[in-house]
């Protein structure tokens, strides 16, 4: 069967619901992608209601272009890019928040009126939140090597990361020694 | 203990032994906490999962093992159960659908009374929850700071100075804490004011879900209300703003309920004797109308219309009745007429005969 769209070898047949009516759609693997995936006002009302939401206050104020130049931003530690982000509304690690700051904070501001945290304070604060960042990137990196086939690299990788956990694991049996430091 | 030990029991906050629990079910605080070190689940490899629930175990088996946490606690990888455990754990408030619905390596601890659970890699690495019995929010939130720094010892938490506790979702940066009443408001669903109660509460920025929370359908009158703001306040100024608030929905409810009283006794009689007599009688009856003639009578016990039956009995119907707990409890697979058929049985056993007042029977 040939996709409805153009000339290709339809593989994705798709059941959509149009005002309430089931609609057969036969598409190639190029068509359906597109098909399927939400345009951006389409994702405000796909997605759940808060991803929505989220995605909308972050498109305010931007003009296509920026946004465009924003969108293939990527965070150098977990590599999401601001687009995945603003699909999704899930950052996807902790540096995000540092590296995203600018566009993060109007939408802090309008989810929770504040932008500065006064609640808890953990007693063991990330003394070095570098170095745990710094882990999150490593063991990307080292995956890719690995896949790359660069196992050179992906050793030297590993090396340091097994340095940072030794680190970490040896501070930590010094606190436990010191309670009082 | 074991998974299907939960089936027989029923977790100590649907005891009915709470404060305002004529009308309060359930206090329940939550926290989402991630390890510093590792990326958030949406950006996670496998192998990051993995690790991740290892470590936890690791942590948790630690814990246990120098009795800082109870050696009865559950550590149920989610992912090795059957569709129907999972299920099970839903409906009982353990975990939530995403988690049970999700694939690759996670897990849930439990606590033995049901007093706490923690999952790990649902949207956050740590989903920490406490229940208490009615409105207990003060005890909920002590309970659940101690378990956090239990943990907190362990593992190294994703925190920054300015922005507090680091979360997957900007929706929960800052304290990560969801504080949640959930209350059975069905005079006010008769009296049609269920509506403007909601519409004032969205003003205050407060959120109302039905019983099994995001998206539910507020099935048996049963609704949450939650912060929705989770930065630049204090826990403890987030737990008071939900918890100033139930009392005046509390008020609401009970004078919805005199209303009705004084102005058609009669007719809220007869609704609740039929709901009464239909869940005694019925052969086959589905999950909906049950929840639904639940509801009735457990407003009924309150008003003093029905008198052979109590209120923890019925907390525990709402949630025995449905679909995993019929088929753990019967101790096999059961299809949708088979099911509904089972529960019609299982009300008789319940509401029929002199255990009624029993809440431990099964």
């Amino acid at each position: 069967m040939k996709c409805q769209k153009c000339d290709r070898q339809a593989t994705f047949h798709i059941t959509d619901l149009v005002d309430g009516k089931p609609s057969e759609l036969h598409l190639c693997e190029h068509c359906a992608q597109s098909f399927l995936s939400p345009s951006q006002e389409e994702a405000a009302q796909v997605l759940p209601a808060m991803a929505g939401l989220l995605a909308q206050h972050l498109a305010v104020g931007e003009t296509a272009d920026q946004l465009a130049r924003l969108d293939q931003r990527a965070c150098p530690v977990c590599g999401i890019t601001y687009l995945e982000f603003r699909k999704h509304g899930r950052l996807g690690c902790p540096h995000d928040y540092v590296y995203f700051a600018e566009q993060l904070e109007p939408l802090l501001m309008n989810i929770h009126d504040q932008t500065h945290h006064i609640g808890k304070v953990p007693k063991r604060c990330p003394q070095g939140a570098d170095q745990q960042t710094q882990l999150i990137r490593l063991r990307r990196e080292m995956k890719d090597a690995v896949s790359s086939e660069n196992y050179e690299k992906a050793s030297e990788l590993r090396d340091q990361i097994r340095g940072i956990e030794g680190r970490n694991l040896s501070s930590e049996s010094m606190e436990e020694k010191d309670p009082e430091s | 203990m074991h998974l299907d030990d939960l089936a027989n029991t029923s977790g100590e906050w649907l005891k009915g032994s709470g404060p305002e629990s004529d009308i309060v079910i359930s206090s329940r605080i939550r926290l989402a906490r991630n390890l510093a070190d590792f990326p958030f689940i949406s950006r996670s490899t496998e192998s990051d999962r993995a690790e991740i629930e290892k470590i936890l175990h690791g942590r948790i088996t630690e814990l246990q093992s120098t009795g800082r946490v109870s050696p009865d606690t559950l550590y149920i990888k989610v992912g090795d159960l059957e569709e129907v455990d999972r299920m099970f754990l839903v409906e009982r408030q353990l975990i939530s659908r995403e988690h049970a619905e999700s694939l690759g390596a996670r897990a849930v601890v439990i606590d033995h009374t049901e007093r706490f659970s923690v999952m790990i890699n649902e949207e956050d690495h740590l989903r920490i929850q406490v229940m208490q019995s009615g409105l207990n929010l003060d005890t909920a939130w002590q309970q659940i700071n101690e378990i956090d720094d239990l943990i907190e010892e362990q593992v190294t938490y994703a925190y920054s100075d300015r922005l507090g506790y680091l979360t997957a979702c900007p929706t929960n940066v800052g304290t990560g804490v969801r504080v949640s009443v959930m209350l059975h408001l069905p005079a006010l669903v008769i009296t049609r004011q269920i509506e403007k109660v909601f519409k004032s509460l969205q003003k205050i920025n407060l959120a109302v879900r039905g019983l099994y929370g995001e998206g539910s359908q507020a099935t048996g009158d049963f609704y949450q209300i939650s912060n929705q703001v989770t930065l630049g306040q204090t826990e403890e100024e987030l737990t008071k703003k939900v918890g100033d608030v139930v009392p005046m929905l509390i008020d609401y409810e009970r004078q919805a309920r005199e209303f009705l009283i004084r102005e058609s006794h009669e007719t809220l009689h007869d609704r609740v004797s039929r709901a009464f007599g239909i869940l005694r009688t019925a052969q086959t009856i589905t999950s909906e109308e049950t929840m639904h003639l639940l509801s009735s009578v457990r407003m009924g016990i309150n008003l003093g219309l029905i008198g052979e039956l109590e209120i923890p009995t019925v907390n525990k119907l709402f949630i025995h009745t449905q679909p995993a707990h019929l088929q753990k409890m019967s101790g096999m697979e059961l299809d949708t007429s088979d099911r509904n058929i089972e529960r019609a049985t299982y009300l008789r056993r319940h509401l029929n005969a002199d255990n009624t007042g029993d809440p431990n029977q099964n």
